[in-house]
């Protein structure tokens, strides 16, 4: 017998739901378990990976922050017109995209802990801010076809991958979004900062008494959340080689969603970084699920994602009812 | 001086939101030629200041509601979906049936009801976080109203249904007597029974409510059936604007718009005491800024940005920080 304990209850129940989805995928449609649609499956929610990693941060320190999408776009839409527009170096495009990505969620989280306002308020209206700050930077979306970014960050760092008949190649995307969950797990488990953070979501009093900072671990996690965010918009531009000021739209949810499906309490404190990575794999192979079923329209992923969440939720609703 | 500290707290409320708007108001009298003129044709007015009001009503019917559901301690982030389903099953029920038109009316308000209910018994039977539970039907809300519409954009030709928001009654668009009259009804029912009272201590402290006897479920239960009523109401009305429902684009952004009235009114996020006037307020102010916005040629796209900011800043303005410099500020001039 092995033992589960009680918090792990969620993430194992994630990991069986990706392992019977994947099964039930495999077993109902021809092609379904071949190297083509797992690539494609990491392919396409690179970006929503990145982006959920800094939500996971977010939601384990208690908070949460719905400026996510919003950012993403602002990010891509700057990116292509620093270097369509205002001919930069795409390094350096992506350099400062990060960079403002931070700032922007570093201010975020300054005016929550100056001026004690709910994080989900100042963060709707950052996701306003974001949203038109992309329509300024340019109303319309921009291509890329600066040649460092075709030949060098999509065709020389593509790794390929002698798997299945033809080989598969696995672009630099997917690795940022792997390096990005891997990064996220060491710092969480090893770090001081990661610690901090558990411990402010769990019970910021006994944070407080323990002698943690929670003011500098609140404003480290939106700083990290607003420079995720950016990461999962360049990983969002290379994907679709260009920059669009409306892409993205409730991106937010997805992140949530996946955070949640993969274990992660939203009262904060209890999850992990691994969890939201199944998570994302869920929500991508249920995208995959319908698409191969061909006569369902794609917004039945709204519902069962909505369904999902609503499982997870009152999952750990019981869970913590009886923990008390 | 005590009589002058002794300011009744609903017109304080609404001192922040009528300052704001005040400022616009001479803003736009400066700034922008034209935007006061109001004519008299065919029996009812035309001119900006009418168009603000006609817009602003479907944000204020959704807000009241919100405010409600914010005064017992929660949120509704779901509005928006609950308004594209409303209006879908209104559309749907007008092209493809023979439906009487009051039935239609009760459908689409049963509709915001059943997805209020929902709310409810999540955050009242299960306690889930407000936040998290009507995020729920804030996902899938749109799906589902996709379901009704099978994807498509219903346009209809329906006389009753489209006169709903562009019709006018004593000079005044009917959606601006909808909103008035929802909150007078509201206003009066909260305040001259018990409910409102209930509504307010359970969203001070619900625990403490339990004990004194008050059924703080089935309090917060009512709020979230009752503001997927106004949804529903606000759903019809939205569909009625443009005789079509587009389960993708109606509501979209209106639980930011509606939670930010309420804010913006003088209604806590924490719970607690609550302002009908002060989200009414809100509202207009939210859809003059809107409006003001698009005459200096802000782009659609654009214009949450400067909104962004303003709402910021009355909140900041509103928070218990800022409140108590202001208020020692006050005092050392008094002494």
């Amino acid at each position: 017998m092995i033992r589960v304990a009680r918090r792990h209850v969620p993430i194992f129940t994630t990991l069986t739901l990706v392992a019977v989805t994947y099964l039930a995928g495999a077993i109902a449609y021809t092609n379904f378990a071949s190297v083509g649609v797992a690539r494609n499956l990491l392919v396409d929610n690179a970006f929503l990976a990145v982006a959920a990693v800094g939500a996971t941060f977010v939601i384990l320190s208690g908070a949460i922050d719905l400026s996510v999408g919003s950012v993403m776009a602002l990010t891509s839409i700057l990116i292509a017109s620093l270097i369509e527009k205002h001919a930069m170096h795409p390094m350096m495009a992506i350099a400062i995209s990060l960079a403002i990505g931070g700032v922007f969620g570093l201010c975020q989280g300054l005016i929550i802990e100056v001026f004690r306002l709910p994080p989900f308020l100042v963060t709707l209206a950052g996701m306003f801010f974001a949203r038109g700050a992309a329509f300024v930077v340019s109303p319309q979306s921009i291509g890329i076809k600066h040649p460092f970014v075709a030949d060098v960050l999509n065709e020389m760092l593509t790794l390929a991958l002698p798997l299945g008949e033809r080989g598969v190649s696995i672009p630099v995307t997917v690795d940022i979004a792997i390096i990005t969950i891997a990064a996220a797990a060491i710092v969480l488990r090893s770090s001081r900062f990661g610690r901090s953070v558990y411990a402010v979501g769990d019970d910021e009093s006994s944070a407080l008494l323990m002698g943690l900072n929670i003011r500098a671990t609140r404003l480290g996690v939106f700083t990290l959340s607003g420079l995720c965010s950016a990461l999962a918009g360049v990983v969002f531009t290379l994907y679709q080689q260009s920059g669009d000021p409306a892409a993205c739209k409730g991106f937010e949810l997805d992140a949530i969603a996946a955070v949640v499906i993969g274990g992660t309490l939203l009262r904060g404190g209890v999850g992990s970084v691994l969890g939201t990575g199944l998570g994302v794999l869920l929500l991508g192979l249920i995208q995959t699920i319908i698409t191969f079923q061909g006569n369902l329209s794609s917004w039945w992923t709204r519902i069962v994602v909505g369904l999902l969440v609503l499982a997870f939720v009152a999952l750990q609703a019981q869970l913590s009812k009886r923990e008390e | 001086m005590a009589s002058a500290r002794r300011i009744n707290p609903a017109i304080a409320a609404l001192a922040w939101p009528l300052a704001a708007l005040a400022l616009l108001v001479l803003f736009n009298v400066v700034f922008t030629p034209g935007f006061f003129s109001v004519e008299l044709r065919d029996g009812r007015l035309f001119g900006t200041p009418i168009d603000i009001l006609n817009h602003a009503s479907k944000v204020a019917i959704v807000a009241v509601g919100m405010t409600i559901v914010i005064a017992t301690g929660g949120v509704d982030l779901s509005v928006g979906a609950v308004v594209a389903i409303a209006g879908a099953a209104a559309a749907m029920l007008v092209t493809r049936t023979q439906t009487p038109f009051p039935l239609v009316i009760l459908a689409a308000l049963g509709a915001g009801g059943v997805a209020g209910l929902c709310n409810g018994l999540l955050v009242s039977r299960l306690r889930l976080q407000p936040i998290v539970a009507t995020l729920v039907l804030m996902v899938a809300g749109r799906g589902v109203a996709q379901l009704i519409t099978d994807g498509l954009i219903i346009t209809f030709e329906h006389r009753a249904l489209s006169s709903l928001a562009n019709a006018a009654f004593a000079f005044l668009p009917i959606p601006a007597w909808i909103a008035i009259a929802l909150a007078l009804a509201t206003g009066l029912f909260a305040r001259r029974t018990a409910a409102g009272m209930f509504v307010e201590a359970v969203g001070d402290n619900d625990r403490a409510c339990r004990y004194a006897g008050v059924n703080d479920r089935a309090v917060k239960l009512a709020a979230y059936a009752f503001c997927g009523v106004c949804a529903g109401l606000a759903g019809l009305v939205e569909c009625s604007y443009i005789k079509a429902a587009d389960a993708n684009n109606a509501g979209l952004f209106l639980e930011l718009d509606a939670i930010l009235a309420v804010v913006i009114g003088g209604t806590s996020l924490s719970g607690g005491r609550f302002s009908l006037a002060g989200s009414l307020a809100g509202a207009v102010l939210i859809q003059s800024l809107t409006k003001t916005l698009y005459m200096h040629d802000v782009s659609a796209d654009v214009a949450p940005l400067p909104k962004a900011v303003a709402v910021l800043a009355v909140c900041v303005l509103q928070s218990p920080r800022v409140k108590d410099r202001i208020a020692a500020l006050f005092n050392r001039g008094r002494a």
